[in-house]
């Protein structure tokens, strides 16, 4: 081991006592090798580093916290120190990055055996987490309850954190993939998946993989943003901005420290998209990116990926060296002379590293707290530089309008939701899965096109915890951004959870609250008090038999508003509207 | 682009430091040399870890090294300095390779700084103690000084020459006439012109010959020329190196007078005391900062027991001996002070109210007060003056050398929550307190010692026991140690008095010594509370 | 901030009053110069705004959500409320969420808004989650009060990046179980602390505080009403600081520097801060 650097007497970067041991070291030198280390002792008398020096390194600290999370359980005292000299951050700012993240343990679970984590959310609720959770129990595993896991078409749903050996996902390996509608020919975004093999680049190029790109170099950046904007296409991820003005933006702000970065950190209760996606289609999210980063000039690609992902990662992994040693990727992108290559983030277990900003402080080394906008990260982004985001379906997306045209977008879904969407349907839904289907298309039909609600219908969850529920009154809503709108409902991302009249909805609903509170950064005092405020009042009522009193249902509108109006992000903008619809829908509040 | 050099201005200096690192955190690179990798040195971009007393070997091989790679600032150079061709002749030798000898680090390095210097928009030297605690102190800033004329980082918003002033009012000290040769606003004793303008305002003749610095003081005591030592503020039983020698010299006096605050070791040695009250929280006046600024004190709570105010206390010494001072007023004071002095000249005592103080030069009421010196070398008439001289200047090394007997170099210096020999920083409960000897690993583990441990440091003056620190934040053979707790630790007993003769100051930062192991960690206490 | 601003002015209505702020302002900046009152928490004249309190949230057409004043910069033609229905039920409410669960009885400041806002903190349900942190004291210098902690970031970014660069602490935890910490909570001798009370300096809420005043306020004796405030310069090293010295019954009991000085902006050094024992 090389020598510690004590100054005298510290009085910065000052470490305790603690070191790392050799198996800590070893998982910090596999990310970050001494010879990169924030102070370089280069002979006895020269000490290279700097605050620059510092700063250039930030970004690895959450791959060193997820290597030694993984080569040892827990981020011990010893461990933390070395992580955070290696790389020039105060042990303090390091310890408040890993205790940010419910994948990180900062507290010693004296074993060493890997953790297994049970989904809590509504989905895995109604397919008996808690069964499951009994028979694990029983077997001695070392079971810890975790938010949605992003698998609820399979409830319920199992992640396996591993500790000296991989993450693992039981589920993944006794799984055919199916696609419920395969072989359906009005499939655009899911054209491919499970039909492309997705650990082979050849394969993809079979299938039209990376005709896309070679149309857009021939086009130029100025016309693909334009088809793009032509186009119509909004975000999927939930806010429905446009993206060609997003790219656009992007493309006229100087330089080409710019960066694109692919948001696959769904982790809104009922979503399951982007882990299909990346499992089943990654190259189609490694050539979209390359086609957003010469449209805008960006030249550093990110993705940021749920770290309960462990195979969508791994194809992920594969497709970026394999696009890397094909030379679509690097210094000359398939020989337009322009560089974009990728990089690969895990998260660490916080949904609210889905907000863009949040996810770019946590990839920059910070705690995943959302930045005030603006500025925006169209220019003031991923290292405060220039930044498209956009989730994978909205990525995949313009792969077609490229090649295609707008029109041919356009001539699916409405004038004001042009082309297809992809819905996460799980609970009381006869075939749960990922389903494509043109915007407008009636949530009724939806529903039957996955077999139909099973048992009486109650309501259906649009949208995800951050969404509403709606009732059976709403079945012939069509699902546009502009008629949920109008219904002060929400597409969100795509999220339609189905309850029939046996679920206790209280139960989902106190849950829902939970999550929030849990989720709450725990930055700005409306989210960080609201949420905790709200989950109480909703365990009050759940412990009582009584309905609901005027004065708490005021106290619960009266904090829903200061929520919305004075939270720094989405998370707390939207941490109600599932609690009140349900109010207003009568679902729960009404006790006898 | 940051030269701080022998300065730990992080634990020394800690607010100035903030503006460093306001500096840094806009893109300032910052080059740290210093024998220590101190808490200043952690936010440089490279940490240069010269030996002891190398300085001036250092500055002229950047010097050599600018004039070499034609980074010189010639234009500036022709129209602001003289003396360029003897100071480039007198370089010479100082190649990369002969630098890297003489200070033990690559020789890659100091060509890197030479053009990292040079070739900055705006740079400035900051230095400290690290310079100036030397047998040859002038002689370092001189070598300095040498590079900013080089390159013309001088006089310009940005860049410059920065000595950090250690003490709240060493400045104000010597702008008042609180040097031996010297009337306030730098007139001088010798120079009849100055002195009849000081004559003519006191009323009195006075004496035309300079008088004697601390140092020469000592001397005097030794021959038998000074007998008599009227002590203000200060505590040299404690603060002069070789204190043992020094104490002697204040026992044989035939009268020792201590003006203080507190019984420091000087003052429990004295005839006679006269306690005094706490300048900065008792008293109305006026102190002087390190970028010349001057600032109000102001009485915040009165005096104990018996304890005056310095102006009471002169005055009444004066009446005593038959004269009067003026009014014991401090405003008063400072106008009397404001019309012999003209860089204070407009600095009203109504302006120096507000926060922030002015900084001389301030010659009239409407002048803002000056951000910088040395304009005038920018000036296409260097404003009247001859040009910057460069000087020649011979490395020298600390004139004590290590030896078998003694082997490892000492050197002193402060730490963050203490200050001077801790007759004030002494008296509040510091947790990050450290009293010791910080040590190499390597140096330590040849010698047996672990962290903790009780060790005895032997000077050619004498020997001090302390617990030792091992940090790797020491090149192998120095060893360091602060001169705040003289209780507990008698640094000075150890210190080299080899002195400069032209600034007084003695080589605090150089002797050689011996670390011996005394007893068993167990039984030593690690930190003092 | 200061330093963006230019002598280009910007006019905006506040209120419906026309004001002209220079170019970078903030709309705090222009509700100052409106003379229009804001409360503030999070914001501090030397810090970098973080708006995290959103307590001086501002209603400005054609923005959704209200808008944080400290620091959004104030653009040409803006138009701003800052008593609207919204407006007040936010602030409200922000001073509702802070006053359940947190003791604010020394944040005086505080206490005055909500009762200005009618801040109601009894209607919620009894018996919920509170800081429950225990006095912190670790030394003499000075003690970490977490139930009285409202989590407004002033502590971490003057021990970081706004000042002293020290990090000594960081907001740990997330959500409701945020706290203010050092690595694993480890005290502060045993952190990177260097004890510049720079962050002490900055609390509103009194949960950090001079052990002087501590003690004081534990034997029923700190009278601020009796305490006299004199601003002077540090006695030790030549930076020239100026000091205020609280002083009661002729004795220090705390110092500050003021936030408006040039060399110090309200920041000091373990000596100025605390050397101050042997007056």
């Amino acid at each position: 081991m090389p020598p510690r650097l004590r100054g005298h007497p510290l009085a910065d970067l000052h470490f305790g006592d603690d070191q790392p041991t050799e198996a800590e070291q070893a998982a910090i030198d596999a990310i970050v090798p001494q010879a990169n280390a924030a102070s370089i002792v280069e002979t006895e008398r020269i000490v290279r580093g700097g605050r620059s020096r510092r700063h250039g390194l930030r970004h690895l600290l959450l791959p060193v916290l997820h290597s030694l999370q993984h080569e040892i359980g827990w981020i011990s005292p010893g461990g933390l120190n070395g992580a955070a000299e290696r790389l020039g951050v105060p042990p303090a700012e390091a310890y408040g990055v890993a205790t940010f993240y419910e994948l990180l343990r900062t507290a010693d679970p004296g074993h060493r055996d890997d953790v297994v984590h049970v989904c809590v959310d509504p989905a895995c609720a109604l397919a008996g987490n808690n069964e499951l959770r009994t028979t694990l129990d029983a077997d001695g595993a070392r079971v810890h309850d975790s938010p949605c896991l992003g698998q609820c078409e399979r409830a319920p749903a199992l992640f396996v954190q591993g500790v000296g050996r991989p993450d693992r996902v039981p589920a993944d390996d006794n799984e055919e993939f199916q696609l419920p509608q395969a072989g359906d020919p009005g499939l655009r975004v899911l054209r491919r998946v499970g039909v492309v093999d997705p650990t082979s680049l050849e394969s993809y190029r079979e299938h039209g993989g990376y005709e896309a790109l070679a149309t857009a170099i021939e086009m130029g950046p100025d016309a693909v943003i334009a088809v793009i904007s032509d186009s119509g296409l909004s975000g999927r991820g939930g806010a429905a901005f446009p993206t060609g003005i997003k790219w656009r933006a992007v493309a006229d702000e100087p330089g080409a420290d710019k960066h694109v970065v692919a948001n696959c950190d769904e982790s809104e209760p009922g979503t399951f998209k982007d882990r299909i996606l990346c499992e089943q289609d990654p190259f189609a999210v490694i050539e979209s990116m390359t086609i957003a980063g010469l449209a805008t000039g960006a030249s550093h690609g990110w993705i940021y990926i749920r770290g309960e992902y462990p195979r969508a990662t791994a194809r992920l992994e594969s497709a970026i060296a394999q696009a890397r040693a094909s030379g679509l990727l690097g210094d000359d992108v398939a020989g337009s002379g322009q560089r974009f290559d990728i990089e690969l983030r895990r998260g660490a277990g916080a949904y609210i590293c889905g907000e863009e900003t949040a996810l770019f402080n946590s990839i920059e080394g910070f705690r995943g707290e959302p930045r005030n906008k603006p500025p925006f990260p169209t220019t003031h982004g991923l290292f405060s530089q220039p930044t498209a985001v956009n989730n994978p379906e909205t990525l995949i997306n313009a792969l077609d309008i490229v090649i295609d045209g707008p029109d041919t977008y356009r001539s699916l879904g409405t004038e004001r939701s042009p082309g297809t969407r992809l819905f996460c349907l799980s609970g009381r839904i006869g075939v749960p899965g990922l389903y494509e289907v043109p915007f407008g298309t009636p949530l009724g039909d939806l529903l039957d096109l996955a077999g139909g609600p099973v048992g009486s219908l109650a309501a259906v969850l649009l949208g995800g915890a951050a969404g509403v529920f709606v009732g059976p009154d709403s079945l012939d809503m069509p699902l546009t951004l502009e008629d949920t709108r109008e219904a002060s409902a929400t597409l969100g991302s795509g999220v339609v959870t189905v309850f029939d009249d046996t679920v206790d909805m209280e139960a989902v609903v106190v849950r829902i609250a939970e999550f929030f509170r849990d989720e709450s950064c725990g930055q700005c005092v409306p989210c960080r008090v609201g949420t905790q405020r709200q989950h109480e009042v909703l365990v009050e009522l759940q412990g009582s038999d009584k309905p609901l009193t005027k004065q708490r249902s005021e106290l619960i509108d009266d904090m829903a508003l200061a929520m919305v109006d004075a939270s720094i992000c989405g998370l707390g903008h939207t941490a109600a509207s599932a609690v009140r619809s349900a109010l207003s829908l009568g679902l729960i509040g009404n006790s006898q | 682009m940051i030269f701080l050099w022998g300065s730990n201005a992080r634990e020394a200096h800690p607010i100035f430091f903030h503006h460093v690192l306001k500096g840094i955190d806009n893109g300032a690179r910052m080059y740290c040399v210093d024998p220590r990798y101190t808490s200043s040195a952690q936010f440089s971009d490279v940490w240069v870890g010269i030996d002891v007393g190398t300085d001036i070997a250092l500055a002229n091989g950047i010097g050599r090294e600018i004039i070499h790679a034609g980074l010189a600032n010639q234009d500036f150079i022709a129209h602001s300095t003289q003396g360029f061709e003897a100071y480039a002749a007198s370089v010479e030798p100082f190649t990369p390779e002969a630098v890297a000898a003489i200070c033990g680090i690559p020789a890659e390095v100091v060509v890197e700084m030479a053009h990292a210097y040079a070739t900055a928009d705006k740079a400035q030297i900051l230095w400290t103690l690290g310079i100036t605690e030397h047998h040859n102190a002038v002689d370092n800033v001189l070598s300095l000084c040498n590079l900013a004329l080089l390159t013309g980082h001088v006089g310009r918003w940005g860049s410059g020459l920065v000595p950090l002033r250690g003490q709240n009012n060493v400045q104000g000290g010597g702008d008042m006439g609180a040097i031996p040769n010297k009337f306030p606003g730098f007139a001088s004793v010798d120079d009849p012109d100055h002195r009849a303008r000081f004559e003519a305002a006191y009323g009195r003749e006075l004496n035309p010959v300079p008088g004697l610095h601390l140092t020469l003081m000592f001397e005097a005591m030794e021959q038998g020329d000074l007998r008599a030592l009227y002590v203000i503020g200060e505590n040299p039983a404690d603060s002069e190196a070789d204190a043992l020698h020094a104490r002697a010299q204040l026992e044989s006096l035939d009268i020792l007078v201590v003006q203080d605050i507190l019984m420091t070791r000087t003052a429990e040695m004295a005839d006679v005391v006269l306690p005094a009250s706490v300048a900065w929280a008792e008293s109305e006046g006026t102190v002087t900062s390190s970028e010349r600024r001057v600032q109000r004190v102001r009485p915040a709570v009165s005096p104990p027991g018996q304890a005056r105010h310095d102006i009471d206390i002169l005055c009444d010494m004066a009446e005593a001996m038959g004269d009067e001072l003026g009014p014991r007023d401090p405003k008063a004071a400072w106008d009397e002070l404001r019309s012999l002095s003209a860089m204070h000249g407009g600095m009203a005592w109504e302006r120096l109210e507000a926060a922030g103080g002015l900084q001389w030069p301030c010659p009239d009421e409407d002048h803002p007060g000056s951000a910088f010196l040395h304009g005038w070398l920018w000036a296409d008439d260097l404003e009247g003056r001859d040009p910057a001289p460069f000087s020649v200047l011979e490395h020298e090394g600390p004139t004590e050398e290590l030896s078998e007997k003694f082997p490892l170099r000492l050197t002193t210096g402060r730490a963050l929550d203490s200050y001077n020999t801790g007759v004030q920083s002494g008296q509040y409960d510091s947790p990050i307190r450290f009293a010791g000897l910080d040590m190499n690993t390597h140096d330590a583990a040849g010698l047996g010692i672990a962290d903790g441990d009780r060790v005895r440091v032997c000077s050619p003056r004498g020997s001090v026991e302390m617990n030792a620190r091992v940090v790797s934040s020491l090149p192998r053979g120095l060893a360091f140690t602060t001169l705040h707790h003289p209780e507990l630790i008698d640094v000075n007993v150890l210190t080299n008095p080899e002195w400069d003769p032209k600034s007084g100051t003695a080589e605090f930062k150089a002797a050689a010594v011996r670390v011996e192991l005394v007893v068993a960690p167990e039984t030593a206490g690690a930190s003092v509370g | 901030m200061s330093g963006a601003i230019t002598e280009t002015a910007v006019t905006i209505r506040v209120d419906g009053q026309e004001v002209a702020v220079p170019e970078g302002a903030t709309i705090l900046d222009a509700c100052d110069a409106a003379g229009v009152e804001t409360p503030t928490i999070c914001y501090g004249p030397t810090l970098t705004p973080v708006n995290v309190c959103r307590l001086c949230v501002v209603e400005l057409d054609g923005s959704r959500a209200l808008v944080p004043s400290c620091s959004r910069p104030a653009e040409e033609g803006m138009v701003v409320h800052t008593d609207s229905e919204r407006v007040r039920h936010s602030r409200k409410m922000v001073l509702e969420f802070l006053t359940t669960g947190v003791d604010v009885s020394q944040a005086d400041e505080l206490g005055q808004w909500a009762e200005h806002y009618g801040a109601d903190p009894s209607r919620y349900v009894p018996g919920g989650e509170t800081m429950d942190e225990p006095v912190r004291v670790q030394d003499n210098l000075y003690i970490r009060d977490y139930d009285k902690c409202v989590l407004c970031y002033r502590c971490v970014e003057a021990c970081g990046d706004d000042a002293q660069h020290t990090y000594a602490i960081s907001v740990a935890g997330r959500g409701f179980g945020a706290r203010i910490s050092a690595e694993f909570d480890v005290t502060l001798p045993e952190s990177a602390c260097v004890y510049c009370g720079n962050c002490v300096a900055v609390c509103p809420t009194n949960a950090l505080q001079f052990k002087t005043e501590f003690d004081l306020r534990q034997a029923d004796d700190w009278r601020p009403e009796d305490q006299t405030v004199t601003q002077t310069v540090c006695s030790y090293c030549g930076v020239g600081c100026n000091l205020e010295l609280h002083v009661q019954d002729n004795q220090i009991v705390k110092c500050t520097s003021p936030d408006d000085h040039d060399v110090t902006s309200g920041n000091l050094c373990i000596k100025g801060r605390f050397g101050w024992n042997y007056v």
